[in-house]
């Protein structure tokens, strides 16, 4: 008895340690939580928001960060923000690529389906140089960006399946600009950010209302942008996410399936063991029933 | 697996076959006709769920190897085209990446069923060793893998953990340039332990057939910790175990598959989105889940070596429990303060646990300090005493007698 209050009282004590510390060994603010439209077991990307946040990364993000990893190719795939091939092919061909011809000389040619998005500066050095920091690669940014949840809310998250932590914290940042309180010491080409970690960030405030124009009747505000950036990015870092949900619920629906047929055959079976051993020894299994 | 197999094959070529090469009556003795006590429960099921997770790790760690390139500049960018481009790729990713994850919570669970019931006691310490060994190679494969995608996490787990060889004194430093290759973690430490990842499942698999050889040897123990006396007492393998073994397994792949389909970036580390970059250090450095606890003991001294010999002790502990326990009960059932004894040892792992992903400082590292210790004592000296001093609950006089009721 006198272990068992030990132990609880040991677990307890764990407890309040576990709720009480996060706060003070992380400093990083929390992002509010949005509504996406990917969340969720069966969440899909909203193609209109897609096309919206690519339009956002041509007008204002490309011009210092790159998305190695994405394919103009990838435009038009299932899932994603639902271009034609066509239109995808345009894209495309807008882009200067830089090349070598067939005598080995360098050629700056317009992009194709199968190439990759040009990064807007040569190398990490040259972006450094105009930057100070060389601004990061997009491609698997929604993913990297995430912030810890703590506990006991990583616990429920599994249950919930909260997965967006990287948008929510993308769309909040880049709404997060404000002037430094006062004490706080920003350094020169610094920024204060409410919720980047440290609060000092190299990146001015990108957006502005009005800045980019959609066509789709989307209010243009930096709310807005900031969502539609953010789901883009979160395609971009993870562009079969509907594939995945679909065949996860596929999966699904034949694990729930066979295991329950399995459940009961391992019922069938063990229902003579479970019984005195009298009528196990007997071994018929026409003669007992379920 | 006792005494000539009954295997009689009625097929004419079978029959052939078995007095030229006696595998069929190998595998009717060891997967049919094996007896398993009647009476074990859900836990024992985690052996088989292990055999089939070593198997998901093999088959799609072949297929993720064929598209996979070790090579610094191109090893992040190839598992990014592996989750892009390749077919299903992300599928055999995450497949893979939670493989790791489920083999490491179904190895716990399995450990601590083994303590709990004291299954590592006579005669089965040969079996429980081979199982420390196991447990060893799949922390140096998972440790391994986990360097392989060379994000930033990759990259510095990398460093961090063959710098702990630098507290060696006197060679420290030689073996660690050793262990690299070159003068820090670069490019032939990937390709080595690009190689080393391939090899090291294999020799796990080598080491289970051993310790299953082992198990089918002494027979299964079971949560009374007595011995199987009688037929009474046993079910043939199949279909009893199969059975059950396939429905829980059944359950286990649920689980598994909610990560991988709903929720993939629950476990990895989103610093490990970023390519690996030797001129950024992240802010923390944390290691995968199932390694926490004993980041956890090797943070809570002070003394670097001391840490290190700590983190190795407290895995190696683990093969002399059969001797270290003197209790001649086995399962913690008929040991009343044992039980007690091993929650609060569990409380202690789950709290080095939570405690390896934090900041070493303040009431963490004190926290620590009491759990690293209460770790080592429930070995070292609660383990030895308690077999002297426990005054333990009577045991039934048979598996069948604990099942049915003293009437059978």
């Amino acid at each position: 008895m006198m272990m068992k209050r030990t132990v609880l009282a040991l677990t307890f004590a764990v407890a309040v340690a576990a709720l009480a510390l996060p706060a003070t060994a992380e400093e990083q603010v929390a992002p509010p939580r949005l509504k996406w439209s990917f969340a969720g077991p069966f969440g899909k990307y909203d193609p209109a928001q897609l096309q919206r946040g690519f339009k956002i990364y041509r007008e204002v993000c490309s011009l210092c960060h790159s998305i190695q990893m994405l394919a103009f190719r990838n435009l038009a795939e299932p899932g994603g923000p639902g271009f034609s091939e066509a239109q995808a092919a345009a894209v495309a061909a807008e882009a200067k690529i830089q090349d070598l011809d067939d005598k080995g000389a360098p050629i700056e040619r317009p992009g194709r389906l199968a190439d990759y998005f040009p990064s807007p500066f040569p190398n990490e050095l040259a972006a450094k140089a105009v930057h100070g920091v060389a601004p990061p690669d997009m491609s698997t940014l929604a993913k990297a960006r995430t912030y810890s949840r703590g506990f006991p809310w990583f616990i429920f998250d599994a249950f919930t399946q909260y997965q967006e932590q990287g948008p929510d914290y993308i769309a909040a940042y880049l709404q997060g600009f404000k002037d430094a309180p006062k004490g706080f010491e920003l350094p020169a080409n610094g920024h204060y950010n409410e919720y980047f970690p440290g609060h000092n960030t190299a990146m001015p405030p990108p957006l502005q209302a009005g800045q980019v124009t959609f066509d789709d009747g989307a209010p243009q505000t930096v709310d807005q942008y900031s969502r539609d950036i953010s789901a883009f990015l979160m395609w971009v870092a993870e562009p079969h996410l509907v594939q995945r949900k679909r065949i996860g619920f596929q999966a699904m629906i034949f694990l729930i399936v066979l295991a329950g047929l399995m459940y009961f055959t391992k019922k069938k079976v063990w229902h003579e063991v479970e019984k005195p051993p009298e009528a196990a020894r007997g071994q018929d299994p026409k003669k007992t029933t379920i | 697996m006792s005494g000539h197999s009954t295997y009689q094959p009625q097929n004419k070529f079978l029959q052939w076959f078995e007095k030229r090469l006696p595998i069929g009556g190998l595998i009717h003795s060891s997967f049919i006709a094996y007896p398993t006590p009647r009476n074990l429960n859900y836990l024992w099921t985690f052996g088989g769920i292990l055999a089939f997770m070593l198997g998901v790790q093999i088959v799609t760690g072949i297929v993720l190897a064929m598209h996979y390139t070790p090579h610094v500049d191109l090893a992040f960018r190839s598992i990014e085209s592996i989750m892009r481009d390749v077919n299903f790729g992300w599928l055999l990713r995450y497949l893979h990446a939670y493989g790791a994850s489920m083999f490491f919570l179904a190895v716990y669970i399995h450990m601590f069923r083994g303590i709990y019931y004291g299954s590592y006691k006579e005669p089965r310490e040969v079996l429980w060793i081979l199982g420390v060994i196991i447990y060893l190679l799949m922390m140096a494969t998972g440790f391994m893998g986990y360097v392989l995608v060379w994000g930033q996490m990759s990259f510095w787990a990398a460093t961090v953990i063959t710098n702990l060889f630098s507290a060696i004194p006197g060679v420290g430093e030689t073996l660690v340039t050793w262990l690299w290759g070159g003068f820090a973690v670069g490019n032939p430490t990937l390709n080595r332990f690009y190689s080393l990842h391939y090899l090291l499942p294999f020799v796990i698999a080598g080491v289970v057939v051993l310790h299953i050889w082992a198990l089918h040897v002494a027979g299964q123990n079971n949560p009374t910790g007595i011995e199987a006396k009688s037929d009474k007492d046993t079910v043939p393998f199949t279909p009893y175990a199969t059975v059950k073994d396939g429905f829980f397994l059944a359950c286990f792949c649920i689980v598994y598959a909610w990560f991988v389909f709903y929720i993939p970036g629950y476990l990895l580390n989103g610093d490990n989105f970023i390519p690996a970059n030797p001129a950024v250090t992240p802010a923390e450095i944390v290691p995968e889940w199932y390694y926490l606890p004993f980041y956890a003991i090797l943070r809570s001294i002070p003394d670097k070596l001391m840490g290190v010999i700590a983190l190795f002790s407290a895995i190696l502990v683990l093969a002399f429990i059969p001797w270290l326990d003197t209790s001649r009960v086995r399962s913690a059932r008929y040991r009343p303060l044992f039980k007690q004894f091993f929650w609060l040892w569990v409380i202690a792992c789950v709290g080095l646990g939570w405690l390896g992903s934090k900041q070493p400082e303040g009431i963490y590292v004190i926290l620590s300090r009491v759990f690293t210790v209460y770790y080592f004592a429930f070995f070292l000296i609660i383990m030895p005493l308690l077999g002297i001093f426990e005054k333990t609950k009577p045991l039934p006089n048979s598996i069948s007698e604990s099942v049915l009721g003293a009437k059978a």
